[in-house]
């Protein structure tokens, strides 16, 4: 089914259609601001064309979506399982409080992303941003893998200031060979020279397979991982983990 | 009559976008009313706003006084007071449109005026301060009487309702313009009065703004010292006028007065060079009163430009678009691609990073 949006298409009309769809694949064209497309939503594919609204893929429930644009903010707001997949930018607090499933982002990506992200069991939500993101980049992560790969340059630090702020638990990776600015002190840093294996070299190869990227470069580089530290004081005070 | 902002205080999100064409050539105020209507869902009803810069060419020497009326003895007094003051060119009522949800419409007004001379001269003011201490006059010591925009060759249309019937309500399709910002307002704090609806004015400076600010009683208690009147309890006000403090009076450039209201957080200036951090440093210690903190993305008109800017934290969202030589600014990316779905180059600026975009011939001073 394909649903051409326009300005004039409401959200909740947009969403409507979305839900009670028969078809498993749905097409949106020229999407432009509408909001909470995909919320909750499970079994279904949507592509989407255009400009999405905030909160894309919110509560998301394992169905698939497909950005060819840049999405607004909140995308993947405790999102539960499924895959975002943006061909353009993500806006700030990407997959904010996710739960599980997967959003990788083409180009960059704004302020918090992954803030509050947990991990349970078998539930471990991932993050891959291709280019740059903003400040405050894992804000009090508590599980879960949030990569950043800088692809196309590194005249300016890959992300901004103050990452991982409050983490106590999860990874981030940052494939770059300097450290970012002003990182808090309860963040231990690990210098890889590349990765070589693992669960992040199964995403990173995806992500690779995914946009058409070269994997030898994208995992050859020179990474950074981020972890809290085991010493640091917040690593009981919240969650046993 | 309706309570005004400042008679009532309940304890914003919001919509703001602006285009310039750095060539100067004018557009219709059509353009604002499609691109702020895709963010029809980030504002309530309660207010909604439009400024236009270069809107009044046949008129561009003159301030142009847009006032509104509770009622017509507020009128007379308030041309009384005008005629004492200025020369007046031209003066009508503002034409409008009937629209089925704008409701309870003051009188709306506008004068192109001029200081008189011999009265400017005596003084001993110059031509803008003169002009905007007998704004703050209207605007304090006349019951029922407001001026809500008063630059030259600009003008704010504001009224109580949704920002694209507001635009239809004042006709804003039959204005053309090198520059517009606009507004949708969800009040927060205060109740939603004509006056209180953004752009908020002085001279021709105008600010939309989205967010909500928590120094605004500091920020307030210092700019009072100036001679501003803070009448609203609304934060926007008092951001406009911090600006027009720092601009106008203190005569900083728009990068530095962005660097007092958004000013770096000290570890952060801790981590640039001694070029910048000495600047960062003098103008957090000169202005530590015009720091705004809380919440905002605002943008700022003036003659020549706009400028975009998010707090330190960019705890709101905004994009910049750009594709030849027209600019763009808005809450979100939708309300740029309506109106421009081909972009040049679109981003988000960081947090306390300022944009400004100017006329290519005579705009203002970075």
């Amino acid at each position: 089914m394909t649903i051409t949006a326009g300005a004039e298409l409401h959200f909740q009309k947009l969403n409507e259609a979305v839900r009670e769809s028969r078809d498993t694949e749905i097409t949106v064209d020229n999407c432009l601001g509408q909001r909470y497309i995909g919320a909750g939503l499970s079994g279904k594919t949507v592509t989407i064309n255009g400009t999405p609204g905030n909160a894309l893929g919110a509560y998301l429930d394992g169905a698939e979506i497909v950005v060819h644009g840049n999405a607004q903010d909140a995308m993947g707001d405790t999102m539960n399982a499924g895959s975002i997949v943006v061909y353009g930018n993500g806006g700030d607090a990407v997959g904010y409080a996710m739960r599980g499933g997967r959003i990788f982002i083409r180009g960059n990506a704004g302020y918090r992303v992954g803030i509050h992200m947990k991990a349970y069991k078998e539930n471990k939500p991932v993050i891959v941003i291709g280019g740059r993101c903003g400040s405050f980049l894992g804000e009090y992560q508590a599980g879960g893998i949030i990569a950043v790969l800088g692809l196309g340059g590194e005249e300016r630090p890959i992300v901004g200031n103050f990452c991982g702020t409050g983490m106590h638990g999860g990874e981030i990776y940052l494939r770059t060979d300097k450290l970012p600015p002003l990182l808090p002190k309860q963040v231990r840093a690990e210098k890889l020279d590349g990765i070589d294996g693992g669960e992040i070299a199964d995403i990173l190869r995806d992500y690779c397979k995914q946009f058409g990227l070269d994997e030898k470069e994208v995992l050859g580089h020179a990474f950074y991982k981020l972890t809290p530290d085991s010493e640091n004081q917040y690593h009981r005070m919240y969650t046993n983990n | 009559m309706l309570k005004r902002e400042g008679d009532i205080r309940i304890p914003a999100g919001c919509a703001i976008s602006g285009v310039i064409d750095r060539s100067g050539k004018r557009m219709s105020g059509k353009c604002m009313i499609d691109s702020i209507s895709t963010m029809h869902d980030r504002s309530n009803g309660l207010g909604g706003g439009f400024a236009g810069y270069g809107i009044y060419p046949d008129f561009k020497d003159f301030y142009a006084l847009h006032l509104f009326y509770d009622n017509t003895a507020a009128q007379h007094e308030t041309e009384e007071f005008l005629k004492r003051h200025f020369e007046i060119a031209y003066c009508s009522a503002i034409q409008t449109r009937k629209v089925a949800s704008i409701k309870d419409e003051p009188i709306i007004f506008r004068y192109f005026v001029s200081p008189l001379p011999r009265k400017l001269e005596s003084s001993q003011l110059d031509e803008e301060e003169y002009v905007a201490r007998c704004v703050f006059r209207v605007n304090v010591e006349i019951t029922g009487a407001y001026v809500f925009s008063s630059g030259k060759n600009m003008g704010i249309f504001k009224a109580v309702g949704f920002p694209e019937d507001v635009g239809r309500f004042y006709k804003l399709e039959e204005y053309e313009g090198y520059a517009w910002t606009c507004h949708g307002r969800y009040p927060t704090n205060t109740p939603g009065w004509w006056g209180g609806a953004h752009p908020f004015g002085l001279l021709d400076y105008s600010v939309v703004h989205n967010g909500e600010i928590s120094s605004y009683d500091a920020n307030r208690r210092y700019i009072e010292m100036f001679g501003y009147k803070c009448t609203l309890k609304t934060d926007t006000e008092v951001i406009t006028y911090i600006f027009d403090y720092l601009l106008r009076k203190r005569k900083l450039t728009l990068q530095e007065a962005a660097k007092v209201v958004a000013a770096s957080f000290w570890a952060t200036i801790e981590t640039k060079s001694e070029e910048e951090r000495e600047q960062e440093v003098l103008l957090r210690r000169m202005f530590p009163s015009l720091l705004i903190t809380g919440p905002f993305s605002i943008i700022l008109g003036f003659e020549g430009g706009l400028m975009a800017l998010n707090d330190r934290l960019k705890l709101r969202s905004m994009v910049c678009g750009e594709k030849g030589d027209k600019a763009y600014i808005a809450s979100e990316e939708c309300a740029i691609r309506v109106i421009e779905p081909e972009l040049d180059k679109i981003y988000s600026p960081a947090g306390g990073e300022a944009v400004v975009y100017t006329l290519k011939n005579g705009g203002r001073r970075e």
